[in-house]
């Protein structure tokens, strides 16, 4: 009962993406412990660049260390060009924990297969939970790794290398509480990106896009996670959970007994209950888990545009600036430095901001066909399995 | 105001229905070649005196019968009167008499009020599948069949109507049984059961009875899940073609649009599962639950019977008793009378007996030609609702594997 308080270690394979192929980093979470509330992943690092002091290495992890090499990316200017990955989720064991909860008061009053069978289950969610978890932490630090920039950060290889615990690093009030005054400011000014004129066809482009997709990618996410969850529900509805009869009876009822009780049938019941189950994760993972993956990624592309156009009303700004400076016949050429230095900041947002576009579409486009690819083999895989199962069956009742 | 209903069928479930009705053709159906559907329903009249009339169609070549096709009218309480008259006719003596479909006053309701909705006219359809399988059961007793009520409930134009349905609703009838149960639990002579034959039959029928009942409640709940998946798929399927809509890449643009199509193509697999769930599955189940009740109404019977048995055998102990007290007293006349008595509680005595050993036959009977029947017709069912759950896998290969080549197209 308690094995699940106490340090529940699982060795998880990682899903495998696309992002980890560069040789000269790679980066995988081989292993994460589940701790009461706390999640330690293990960060694996095998690397040939020499700046980092060993080529093979790791480190334990905890989901605020992400958070807080996430945020100092944000908020680094020399960045501001550039799609910074999302941060990662908190994970969510909320769910099972209430079933450990539930299954813990009802000990007592269940009968003996009933509890292995909930704790079966129990672990199962858990299982699943973690996978998520896992993979999308895994996809953060592989995004940064492949990234030609993002990459080379010095914050993010303390985040790989340092052996110590970075919880002292973390604990930087005034950088937090900075951010998050950043944060409220940025989200006040979005008005800003709709408002600003825009003078190249392919921002124009994009934002209308971007606007757009963002909109029905929330929605198109928040249907499909109600979609999975209804498709869990069916799994945990348990009908043929029932007790095996174990009266003696005479051979002549031994037929009807077990059809009526079920035998067969309730085993079969329990596989397809198996087989729905693993339909419902490979869904969610597959589907739900992608379209919210890239709602997050579409919002730190906007999070970019809208840099570009504080950049550019800067700059607008600027230039207001100087001509009333060249009225006023004062202060004109530290005007003009600003408004060269805006300038600049501009085109280098503008020039960056098109090449991580672009590639973000290509991105974008890779990740959905491979997931798709995916979700559908499992889907006939499954189905292939099921009908299996139930010809079995059905093979079994009409022979007898 | 006559509205004709028939057309909403949904024609994807009539085939589930027209499946049970097939079983139980192939397995009674040599010696009883009769074939029994329930159809059109109708409603007759406004209001809340409103009611359904039903079509009830006979065809057969059993030589009792004066036609070989022939239909009537029939409402709900019609069918519930025949069973209580069957009831009241035969489950005293140890057959087991098919129950009648649930009375329903929330379901009925509606339908008077003239409310045209899916769940009022889904009542009335599992209704009507429910008089179906109800009449089929009972035509296919060899003794039932042969009854005049049920000759003129399936023939005659005009029934007269059944008064006082409250009571005579299977519920009803459940409950008189149950009450029955109950006395005979509170007995206070334990009846010496000299056959162990019944003693086992009997467990065997309450760990039936428990099973399914549980089976049963679980699967309604499954039902209710799966529609709901079915209405959560829906609308992911109109989202994800609003994305696809929005999609500027072209290739995944199109592969999005045809997931969409795959996800509304799979969501009503789901409300046909959800369908065979229910008129497969779940209903058999129901039916099955109110027929052991039934079987177990029929030992209860019998339980009776040999209490009437004891109870006369003890009234003439005390009776001999009495009599042998009245020779030494002077009272010719009563002692006469105390005579005529005890003779007639003899015959009472001996009929009690001779009752009791004809139900105990009758019942053994009845339960063997019951196993026979019911273990085939279940197993058939079941059969039937597993190759339903094949057929729904068999669509979702070939739904995903003509999408894998869209998604593949992606680049």
């Amino acid at each position: 009962m308690s094995s699940f308080d106490e340090n529940n270690k699982e060795r998880l394979r990682s899903v495998s993406v696309d992002l980890n192929n560069d040789a000269s980093l790679l980066i995988d979470i081989p292993d994460a412990l589940c701790e009461r509330d706390k999640v330690k992943f293990t960060v694996h690092t095998k690397t040939t660049l020499s700046s980092f002091q060993k080529p093979e290495f790791s480190v334990p992890r905890q989901h605020e260390d992400f958070i807080w090499l996430h945020d100092t990316l944000v908020e680094t200017e020399d960045y501001a060009g550039l799609i910074i990955p999302p941060a990662p989720p908190k994970p969510d064991f909320e769910s099972p924990r209430e079933k450990m909860h539930k299954l813990g008061e009802g000990e007592a009053t269940m009968t003996k297969e009933e509890y292995t069978k909930m704790k079966q289950e129990l672990e199962a969610e858990y299982l699943a939970v973690f996978k998520k978890t896992v993979q999308v932490h895994e996809v953060f630090l592989q995004r940064l790794s492949s990234h030609p920039v993002l990459s080379k950060d010095r914050n993010f290889q303390i985040f790989l290398e340092y052996d110590q615990d970075l919880s002292v690093r973390r604990k930087n009030a005034k950088e937090m509480f900075g951010g998050f005054f950043k944060n409220m400011v940025k989200s006040a000014d979005e008005v800003l990106i709709a408002g600003v004129k825009e003078v190249d066809d392919f921002f124009e482009q994009e934002k209308t896009f971007l606007l757009d997709y963002f909109s029905k990618i929330k929605e198109a996410t928040a249907k499909a996670e109600k979609m999975t969850r209804s498709h869990k529900s069916i799994v945990k509805v348990s009908p043929y959970n029932l007790n095996k009869n174990t009266h003696s009876v005479n051979t002549n009822d031994v037929v009807f007994l077990q059809i009526l009780t079920l035998d067969h049938i309730s085993d079969l019941f329990e596989k397809l209950r198996k087989v729905e189950g693993r339909v419902a994760s490979d869904e969610e993972l597959k589907l739900t888990e992608l379209l919210r993956y890239y709602m997050r990624d579409i919002q730190a592309a906007k999070d970019l545009l809208y840099r570009r156009a504080r950049a550019l009303a800067d700059y607008e700004n600027s230039n207001k600036a100087l001509d009333k400076a060249r009225l006023k016949g004062k202060d004109v050429s530290q005007a003009e430095e600003h408004q060269k230095r805006c300038l600049q900041k501009f085109d280098t947002l503008s020039e960056s901001g098109k090449k991580e576009l672009t590639n973000f579409k290509a991105r974008r486009v890779v990740a959905f066909r491979k997931n798709l690819v995916e979700m559908a083999e499992l889907e006939v895989k499954h189905a292939k399995n099921n009908m299996t199962l139930l010809q079995g069956c059905i093979e079994l009742l009409s022979g007898n | 105001m006559f509205v004709h209903l028939s057309a909403f069928y949904s024609y994807r479930s009539l085939p589930f229905c027209r499946f049970f009705l097939q079983i139980e053709e192939e397995e009674g159906g040599d010696s009883f070649d009769i074939h029994i559907s329930v159809s059109d329903p109708e409603k007759v009249g406004d209001g809340m005196n409103a009611y359904m009339a039903y079509k009830v169609t006979t065809k057969t070549s059993v030589a009792l019968f004066r036609q070989r096709d022939f239909s009537v009218k029939r409402r709900f309480s019609d069918f519930l009167g025949l069973h209580s008259k069957l009831a009241s006719k035969y489950l005293h003596i140890g057959y087991i008499v098919p129950p009648a479909p649930e009375k329903s006053i929330v379901g009925m309701t509606k339908v008077k009020v003239g409310k045209e909705d899916q769940s009022s006219n889904e009542f009335v359809e599992r209704r009507r599948s429910a008089l179906e399988r109800y009449l089929m059961r009972t035509v296919k007793h060899p003794i039932l069949l042969k009854d005049p009520d049920v000759l003129q409930f399936l023939e005659s134009s005009e029934l007269p109507r059944a008064v006082n349905t409250q009571a005579l609703s299977s519920a009803g009838i459940l409950r008189m049984v149950n009450k029955a149960a109950e006395a005979v639990n509170k007995m206070t002579i334990k009846m010496n059961e000299s056959d162990a034959w019944f003693e086992e039959k009997q467990q065997h029928f309450e760990n039936l009875d428990a099973q399914l009942r549980k089976l049963h409640a679980s699967v309604e709940c499954l039902v209710c899940h799966r529609k709901e998946l079915s209405v959560n798929t829906a609308q992911f399927a109109k989202s994800a073609a609003m994305l696809g809509n929005s999609e500027d890449h072209t290739a995944l643009s199109r592969a999005l649009s045809q997931l969409a199509e795959v996800e509304e193509k799979i969501d009503q697999l789901h409300q046909d599962q959800a369908n065979a769930d229910f008129y497969l599955f779940s209903e058999l189940l129901g039916d099955y639950v109110r027929l052991i009740s039934a079987v177990k109404g029929v030992f209860d019977q019998r339980m009776k019977t040999w209490q009437k048995w004891q109870d006369s055998q003890m009234l003439l102990q005390k009776k001999r008793e009495a009599e042998a007290k009245l020779q030494f007293t002077n009272k010719p006349d009563k002692l006469q009378q105390t005579k005529d008595e005890i003779k007639e509680l003899e015959g009472r005595v001996q009929q009690g007996e001779r009752d009791f050993e004809q139900i105990s036959k009758t019942i053994r009977k009845e339960v063997s030609r019951f196993e026979k029947d019911r273990v085939k017709d279940f197993k058939m069912s079941i059969v039937k609702y597993l190759e339903s759950l094949v057929q729904t896998q068999q669509q979702l290969i070939k739904y995903w594997e003509a999408f894998l080549p869209e998604a593949k197209a992606i680049s």
